[in-house]
């Protein structure tokens, strides 16, 4: 008994995520349309699609990137609310490698660009993780707000120093078509991003859970003062993890100039960055899991179109149901299994049973 | 006539005695202080005053009334004011918003000019020297804890509760805040002091109670009483000087530290020059009232805390530069720390990862960065064998442990990693008779194997059944180092009182 409850407690977000879409069903009822055609275009068009699911997958490899920026340092215990701005200088430090550095064997130059990008993140993200370890300055607040100083940087370069002359919007030059990442489901634009992300999720959740280095970000997470005593050194792996998180970011900004835009445009994210961290709590930090809830918000996204076609609904109603995913989510969140009514339930079942028992063996 | 009655308050929390049947009579004017260790209880008897807990059992009259209190809002409204150990202030507010957060001015609030004026005559009044308009976080510890007092002050508050208040004040601002309270004292308040620093209690308190496991262990006039007198109380007369110990002859100097100074998480100086040497197969017991520097010591040469000056010499090889893995792997250092729970464990781990905490970037538990589950597994059933951990199952998190059990699957860790110095610090709290025994066993067994051991613990009867030679600390420095022998109440109640041995 307490074995199924305990699983239906760790589904909560998926629970979530069900009353979520129903409550968003009262809303297409509002706007006219019958939710069950509604939902059945929206998920069938991200995903029983060709054209649909490869548009998705576009939307997923920067979401789930960005989810598993903020899912790694949250296993540290750190909050990475700064995906959104380490995507942009990831996407700012990837143009300038493709733009300035001279050309030379493709592939080759593909891999320093999209390092470059996780180099970018993992700067920015290294300067919140430095204040928190060394300062103790609390880093939601600081990577909150380099999301701006980022986005704004982007801005000056793309109409400053690195705009196309003559452009009627501010956007840097093309890169080299050579500089292109491949595409997996032509003629979609799906591109090798998607696949890059699933691999990096599952190396991800290979190393915490089997390697040392996972081991002692963990063990940070849980108690920095059992990990001080186990030998780690707290402080330059707060850091490390924040850094860690940057470079996923940074990737996905990268691979946005690489596979999608081949250019730097100004503001170029609607919002992945911030995506991210309700894919990472929807995933509770699990990179696996990760993985799956990004493609089902890059499924809402791409869908959203498709359902505003085919029902005759405003797409509208889809950015309302994500929000109120977002706001299931984080109230499922704060339920404790522990503490819980159920667990003091089947606590007093338990004692109820064991009474039972000794009574029936009393009689026996 | 007594001013506050407590009368018969029992306090239990989820089925351990906190408090049992305590009644104490407080006289209007004076300072009361409550004595005792860590876990007496006092804690728990002052937010009943308070208004924080309700008793399951007895009451409380103040001024001959029953104070019926559900909330901390009851207690102010009754005129009683209590200051925390933390303190509980904006840092970025002035002193007087700080002293009007919260207040309800009716249906016209006064301005803070207003406020202002009236703080400063107040503070005046008591002579605390305080500028209302300063922001707190300009001002020193004891400053922040005289706004904390005049908070309660401009509520009325006849009565005040004192928790624990020179635990953050520097040495220097200790005599001051003892002025004040006489002030105070001058002015008609009620102080109650609650505290396990003995030299503070002779020095301002009218009465004393000592508490002791929940009960008031004995009450007396400070007139009456001397420093050595009470931290006898404190710990229990009862100490049974059981010689059961085998004398092992002490090989070479395993451990020595000389001139070690260092400051405890507040950032005042906890260790003032301490110096000693343990050889293989000895025992040196660390002792004194909780709070004199014992953890502290613990965490430095262990290699958790900074170290300020002095040395540490490790078979005689000097350890002061390596951090905590070298001390471990290197010098052999063992170390049970004192809160097991947020110190010694990762209590959503299982049992089989805390077995190997401190050791998992080493083989066999790890190899080239990779974690060997299998031999985790192993080594987890191995050893809850040996030293026989209670439990479901090793794969179960080891919150789900009883204290004890808890206890020994530390202590398996560190003598598993086969120390030439092991540290243990507060090994038997909380734990149950069996337990200790087990303990204590452990300790034993190590001596004989030629461990040096350094036995650091507030508890008077392991200290003096367990070591060969006992130290005792006082505010941060040994007192006197003395033969179990020589140890009869009388001289380590003046050891710890801070009275340095002749010798």
């Amino acid at each position: 008994m307490e074995r199924i409850m305990q699983v239906v407690f760790a589904m909560r977000t998926v629970w979530a995520v069900i009353l979520a879409l129903l409550v968003g069903s009262v809303l297409m009822v509002f706007a006219g349309a019958n939710p069950i055609d509604a939902y059945a275009a929206l998920f069938g068009g991200a995903f029983f699609d060709y054209f649909g699911f490869g548009a998705t997958l576009v939307k997923f490899s920067p979401i789930a990137l960005a989810g598993l920026a903020v899912a790694i340092p949250l296993r540290a215990g750190l909050f990475n609310i700064g995906a959104e701005g380490q995507i942009y200088m990831g996407a700012l430090f990837a143009t300038a490698a493709a733009l300035y550095l001279p050309q030379f064997y493709a592939p080759l130059h593909i891999l320093v660009c999209v390092l470059a990008g996780a180099l970018g993140g993992a700067l920015w993200a290294a300067i919140a993780g430095a204040l928190k370890a060394y300062r103790g300055i609390n880093e939601v607040i600081v990577t909150l707000l380099l999301n701006y100083v980022a986005i704004n940087i982007v801005s000056y370069a793309a109409s400053g120093p690195m705009m196309e002359p003559g452009a009627p919007y501010p956007y840097s030059p093309e890169i080299a078509p050579s500089l292109a990442l491949p595409y997996i489901m032509p003629p979609t634009d799906a591109h090798a991003g998607a696949v890059f992300a699933v691999i990096l999720a599952l190396i991800l959740a290979f190393c915490l859970k089997y390697t040392t280095f996972g081991f002692s970000m963990v063990t940070v997470g849980y108690n920095p003062k059992a990990a001080q005593y186990a030998g780690i050194r707290v402080q330059k792996q707060i850091v490390l993890t924040m850094m860690i998180g940057g470079a996923l970011a940074g990737l996905a900004g990268a691979f946005e100039v690489l596979g999608v835009k081949y250019r730097l445009f100004q503001s170029f994210s609607p919002g992945y960055g911030f995506d991210g961290i309700v894919v990472a709590f929807m995933a509770a930090a699990n990179p696996i899991f990760v993985v799956v809830a990004a493609l089902f918000f890059a499924g809402l996204r791409s869908g959203a179109q498709v359902m505003q076609r085919a029902v005759g609904i405003d797409s509208t109603v889809v950015d309302a149901t994500q929000g109120l995913i977002v706001l299931f989510i984080a109230a499922s969140l704060s339920f404790r299994f522990r503490d819980s009514r159920w667990a003091r339930m089947l606590a007093n079942r338990r004692t109820a049973e064991a009474a039972i028992a000794s009574q029936e063996k009393r009689n026996a | 006539m007594a001013y506050i009655h407590i009368d018969g308050i029992s306090k239990s929390f989820s089925g351990f005695k906190a408090l049992d049947d305590v009644s104490i009579e407080i006289a209007k004017g004076a300072i009361h202080a409550i004595l005792g260790e860590n876990g007496a209880g006092k804690t728990t008897l002052m937010n009943i005053l308070y208004g924080l807990y309700r008793p399951d059992e007895g009451q409380i009259t103040l001024d001959g009334k029953p104070l019926r209190m559900t909330s901390p809002r009851d207690a102010i409204a009754g005129g009683i004011g209590m200051i925390h150990q933390h303190f509980m202030l904006v840092d970025t507010l002035s002193v007087t918003e700080n002293i009007v957060l919260g207040l309800s001015g009716g249906i016209r609030p006064a301005n803070l000019k207003t406020h202002e004026a009236r703080i400063r005559a107040l503070s005046g009044k008591v002579n605390f020297d305080i500028d209302p308009a300063a922001p707190i976080w300009s001002l020193p510890m004891g400053m922040r804890q005289r706004v904390e007092i005049l908070k309660a002050l401009y509520r009325e508050a006849q009565v005040l509760i004192l928790d624990e208040p020179t635990s953050v004040l520097a040495p220097t601002e200790i005599e001051s805040f003892l002025d004040s309270l006489r002030t105070l004292r001058a002015a008609g308040h009620t102080i109650l002091l609650i505290t396990h620093k003995l030299d503070e209690v002779m020095q301002v308190a009218d009465r004393i109670t000592v508490m002791r496991h929940g009960k008031v262990a004995d009450e007396m006039d400070a007139a009456d009483s001397t420093p050595r007198e009470l931290a006898r109380r404190m710990v229990g007369r009862d100490v049974i000087l059981d010689l059961k110990r085998e004398q092992t002859t002490p090989g070479d100097v395993v451990l020595e530290v000389r001139g070690l100074t260092a400051r405890n998480d507040q950032g005042v100086r906890a260790l003032d020059d301490v110096g000693f040497a343990v050889r293989a197969g000895e025992v040196l017991g660390v002792t004194g009232v909780d709070g004199n520097g014992q953890r502290e010591l613990s965490e430095v040469i262990a290699g958790l805390r900074a170290l300020d000056g002095g040395v540490i010499l490790a078979e005689g090889k000097d350890i002061s530069g390596f951090d905590v893995k070298a001390r471990k792997n290197e010098a052999g250092i063992g170390f049970v720390p004192e809160d097991r729970q947020h110190t010694g464990l990762v209590l959503d781990y299982p049992v089989a990862t805390n077995f190997v905490l401190r050791d998992y970037d080493r083989a066999p538990v790890s190899r080239h960065g990779i974690l060997d589950y299998g031999f985790i597994a192993r080594n987890a059933v191995d050893l809850v064998k040996r030293y026989d951990v209670r439990l479901r199952s090793p794969q179960q998190p080891i919150r789900f442990l009883s204290g004890g059990n808890q206890q020994k699957v530390i202590l398996a860790r560190e003598i598993e990693a086969r120390p030439r110095i092991l540290i243990v610090m507060q090994a038997c709290k909380g734990l149950d008779v069996g337990a200790i025994e087990f303990v204590q066993n452990m300790i034993f067994s190590l001596k004989k194997e030629g461990v040096g051991v350094l036995y650091v613990s507030t508890e008077l009867e392991h200290v003096l059944d367990i070591s060969d030679r006992i130290a005792v600390m006082c505010r941060g420095a040994i007192t006197g180092i003395i033969s179990p022998k020589e140890a009869t109440p009388e001289r380590l109640g003046e050891l710890m009182a801070g009275v340095r041995s002749a010798a």
